[in-house]
């Protein structure tokens, strides 16, 4: 069965990332796809490579990569949540002539039109927030 | 219908809302996780309203989010335990889902 | 039936609802969600839009922005139906324990009673909420 995924709230100030990221995992374990990761309002800040927790603690964000790299996952940060955020690619950062990017590996920066896609496509599509 | 619910009764609105609009009817079920994990426990104001439910709806409570919270012990009969593999069963097993942020 | 969904997505229809439980301004999550609404409707499908608790406050006439510096963004609710988008439903006793009714709202909608609005949420395919 294909699940897509959308996460609504940031890393460690709220569960749900870690509710998703567990979520995403079991799913994969059972032999079921998920076609794609959304990152919607402060989700997108689980994409930011900055990020450093401390070292008894989970890293949210290099788990995402992690997982992404060991099942090709396709893990989009809305553009439009990211901008107002402060979270770019190296393209972005160029058109918006900042002087650095912060995006960490695995993730990709998209339109919203990916999301309802992958409603779409998928069977299920299942929402954390807060 | 699989419901989730993810926030404390005592905290906010969103289990109420959930009962009023999906209590009396068939096909529906909760899941409780993170800060919902409340909702199913013993002894508490919303007891009833959530077994008065369980006559409509089957109700499960994600056991990793009960122990994270010490509340392991304090589940009331009827609310079925799930991992996050019984999860995913669920959101499989049931046509849509909707989370009550 | 996942295949031939990829094969001919523009064939594909799904019932999409986008539960609004959040009041405006307050937090991102109404406008943000709103802008998910508008780009859904490029994808041609089956979109509803739903109110129950403080997302209700949303359809509230007479928001002015000005003195908190806050976009306005209510009038979009209004453009709506310029997109096709005319599924408006709003929970009555979210309306009445407000101290609202139907005459207070910028927009037209359907009030549901709460069975109803249940019935209307287990009839989707795909339901987002911010």
């Amino acid at each position: 069965m294909k699940f897509a995924i959308m996460i609504n709230e940031g890393p460690y100030t709220h569960q749900a990332a870690d509710s998703a990221y567990l979520f995403a995992r079991a799913v994969l374990a059972k032999g079921h796809e998920v076609t794609r990761v959304f990152f919607y309002h402060d989700g997108v800040n689980n994409a930011t490579r900055l990020t450093v927790p401390p070292a008894d603690d989970r890293h949210i964000v290099n788990r995402w990569s992690e997982l992404a790299k060991a099942h090709d996952l396709d893990l989009v940060v809305c553009i439009a949540a990211a901008q107002r955020r402060g979270l770019m690619d190296e393209n972005e950062a160029k058109r918006q002539g900042k002087d650095a990017n912060n995006i960490a590996p695995g993730f990709r920066i998209s339109g919203l039109g990916q999301l309802v896609e992958a409603g779409i496509q998928s069977d299920r599509l299942v929402v954390f927030g807060d | 219908m699989l419901h989730i619910i993810n926030k404390s009764p005592f905290e906010n609105n969103s289990l109420a809302s959930c009962l009023r609009v999906a209590g009396a009817a068939k096909d529906h079920a909760i899941l409780f996780i993170e800060d919902g994990v409340y909702g199913a426990t013993q002894g508490t104001a919303v007891e009833k309203s959530v077994r008065d439910a369980m006559a409509n709806m089957a109700v499960y409570a994600l056991n990793p989010d009960l122990e994270a919270r010490g509340v392991q012990g304090r589940v009331m009969n009827g609310v079925k335990l799930v991992d996050y593999d019984g999860f995913v069963d669920l959101v499989a097993e049931h046509d849509n889902v909707q989370s009550w942020l | 039936m996942s295949e031939e969904m990829d094969m001919d997505e523009g064939g594909t229809v799904k019932k999409f609802m986008f539960v609004n439980r959040k009041a405006p301004y307050g937090t991102i999550y109404a406008l943000e969600g709103l802008e998910v609404v508008l780009i859904s409707a490029a994808f041609d499908q089956d979109v509803s839009l739903a109110f129950l608790d403080d997302g209700v406050y949303e359809l509230v006439k007479g928001q002015n922005t000005k003195a908190v510096e806050m976009k306005n963004f209510s009038s979009t609710y209004r453009a709506l139906e310029g997109y096709d988008i005319e599924k408006l439903y709003v929970e009555r006793e979210s309306l009445e324990v407000r101290g609202l009714n139907e005459d207070d709202l910028l927009v037209d909608v359907q009030v549901l009673s709460a069975a109803e609005m249940g019935e209307m949420m287990a009839a989707q395919d795909v339901v987002i909420s911010f």
